[in-house]
């Protein structure tokens, strides 16, 4: 399969990559059309994707990893706009929990995404000029309903493992409701079956902060040529901080000054938490679209699987036959253990395969994403045992 | 790839293997590492699942391959669906659990069989420590002291037979383990079990 990732030097415009994609692209027009839950339909669309690995013989061993609110494609290879490599590659790799020798490995840029899947960054076929706040409210199940159309079109009929943490853990468990026959192994971390009030409060202040920014033009920026960095760098320091956690955060900044002997008595960033939490937004702002960070939030917040099984999470796994392994972490305060139990007792309550563990961290909600032993043993142990059962 | 060597020296996890039926559905209450689990796996064929209360257990039963969810005895078997397992086994473990007989019945209610293994307090040499040296047992099999033990509801087999008249249960096979493993008189009389029997392990189901 071609790849298409090489990208000499970083781009000058982030959100070039949301029309032009240096990766690979799946485009599909009215013959399959995304119907989607506000109703809308997307006649038009696209998916930007990245593979790693070989896809075996039997088509057997395909991996889909979805990806968390600000992630992207490149779970184990180098982003074209940050330069950085991929976002997973403790997990993802040859040789690594997730084994890119032995699996092939897909992950695509969710619906309502800014890395090449169509979303409120993208041209809008019908005018030609970006959708913006036209573009439809996509759900997590729109985002899942459009990866079952890319995995349909790459000719696989059962996924091997549908991997992710966070919103990507949401996405997994979608993929289990909808497609319960699609996933043969599922891997949900740090996550929860619906999005909790307190979750819906802090997205609500980021997207606040987006939409108070002079320069959002009521979402038309990308067409008067202004960007809401402020805003956005804002909301992405707030988020930042419900990633964290207050041990984390101790560890590594305590109330230490920024480069400095002793306060300033200004506003200026004093403390050394302050500076990082100004470059965690600036930053963000240089690789990620404000609009798509309002819809992707949004996506977020409509979550509640059980809702759409008249309020029981255990019918949306009724006689389901995937393997599962639910983990989340002690100092996960965004998603917390509670949260991961009540998917498990789910499953049990469905009479499900389902392995479930509290991983010690004080590294807060990110720790899915960072070196933590305990995690890699697990997931190793989870897909090494159903490998064995699929026969691969 | 191959499973786990899971070859096991322990009488009472053989002897509560055998009671089970190959190729069933078996949930193990306080699994520990999977010892029992795995064995059963690769004698048994079973479908395995597991509750196990400590970090260090689930992440060594998870990695090991086996469904093990961590998890509360005396908490989390409530939700359970009835009728959801051919067996559910708990295995050297009843006697650190707080309430007993809530679990007892959960597992009647949740499994078709029940399996329970225990520590026989009233075996000759606990009753000779209380006796002659009037102090909380001490033994190889149970070494804590009594200010540290997980153990809070020790039982005798006498008391577990009663136990199992309160909630209902019938006894389908009972046999007492010596202190070297070895099955003691199959045909004897309770007090003689209570007495010899370092451990009993019971086939129950519902009365």
């Amino acid at each position: 399969m071609p790849n298409r990732t090489q990208v000499p030097e970083l781009l000058a415009d982030p959100l070039a990559e949301a029309n032009q994609p240096s990766s690979l692209l799946a485009r599909f027009g009215p013959d399959k059309a995304l119907q989607l839950d506000s109703g809308a339909v997307l006649e038009h669309w696209q998916i930007a994707y990245q593979t790693y690995g070989e896809l075996n013989a039997a088509r057997s061993n395909a991996v889909l990893v979805c990806h968390a609110l600000t992630g992207d494609q490149y779970v184990a290879s180098r982003n074209p706009v940050t330069g950085k490599g991929g976002w997973w590659t403790a997990m993802i790799g040859p040789g690594k929990p997730i084994d890119t020798d032995r699996f092939f490995v897909i992950c695509a840029n969710v619906l309502g995404g800014c890395m090449g899947t169509t979303g409120p960054a993208s041209t809008d076929p019908a005018t030609g000029k970006p959708w913006g706040l036209s573009f439809p409210m996509v759900t997590i199940r729109d985002m899942v309903r459009a990866q079952a159309h890319l995995i349909d079109s790459l000719g696989i009929d059962s996924l091997f493992c549908v991997a992710g943490g966070s919103m990507g853990g949401m996405q997994v468990l979608q993929w289990a409701a909808s497609y319960p026959t699609r996933v043969f192994s599922a891997l949900p971390l740090a996550t929860a079956a619906k999005h909790s009030a307190q979750n819906i409060a802090f997205h609500e202040v980021g997207r606040q902060a987006v939409m108070a920014d002079p320069d959002w033009r009521q979402g038309r920026y990308l067409d008067e040529g202004t960007r809401p960095a402020k805003g956005l760098s804002v909301a992405r320091m707030g988020a930042h901080i419900t990633y964290l956690s207050e041990p984390a955060l101790h560890r590594k900044f305590g109330r230490k000054l920024q480069e400095r002997s002793a306060p300033t008595f200004t506003f200026d960033a004093d403390f050394q938490v302050e500076s990082y939490l100004r470059y965690q937004g600036i930053s963000f702002v240089e690789r990620f679209d404000a609009n798509s960070y309002l819809y992707v939030t949004r996506a977020m917040d409509y979550f509640d699987l059980a809702a759409d099984h008249d309020g029981v999470l255990a019918k949306a796994f009724a006689g389901t036959r995937t393997r599962f392994c639910v983990a989340s972490f002690t100092s996960d305060w965004l998603f917390p253990t509670t949260d991961s139990r009540a998917i498990v007792h789910a499953l049990n309550a469905a009479g499900a395969s389902v392995s479930f563990v509290e991983l010690e961290s004080d590294k807060g909600h990110d720790a899915f994403l960072l070196e933590e032993p305990n995690l890699f043993a697990t997931t190793r142990g989870f897909i090494g045992a159903a490998a064995r059962a699929r026969g691969i | 790839m191959t499973l786990p060597d899971t070859q096991t020296n322990r009488i009472d996890l053989r002897l509560v293997a055998e009671m089970v039926t190959p190729g069933s559905r078996v949930l193990d209450v306080g699994c520990g590492d999977g010892e029992l689990l795995s064995l059963l796996a690769e004698t048994r064929g079973v479908d395995g699942r597991g509750i196990e209360l400590s970090r260090e257990g689930v992440a060594g039963c998870v990695a090991r391959g086996l469904s093990v969810i961590q998890g509360d005895a005396d908490t989390d078997l409530a939700d359970y669906p009835d009728d959801s397992f051919d067996y559910v086994i708990l295995s050297q473990t009843i006697q650190a659990t707080r309430n007993p007989r809530l679990v007892l019945e959960h597992m009647l209610r949740i499994g078709r069989r029940a399996i329970v293994s225990f520590p026989n307090f009233g075996h000759w040499r606990m009753r000779t420590q209380v006796f002659f040296l009037g102090r909380m047992p001490v033994t190889d099999s149970l070494p804590y002291a009594w200010w540290d033990t997980p153990n809070i509801h020790f039982c005798t087999i006498r008391d577990f037979v009663a136990l199992c008249d309160t909630v209902g249960a019938e006894k389908e096979r009972a046999v007492a383990l010596d202190v070297a493993g070895g099955k003691v008189g199959v045909s004897a009389p309770w007090w003689f079990w209570n007495l010899f029997g370092a451990q009993a392990v019971f086939l129950l189901k519902r009365g």
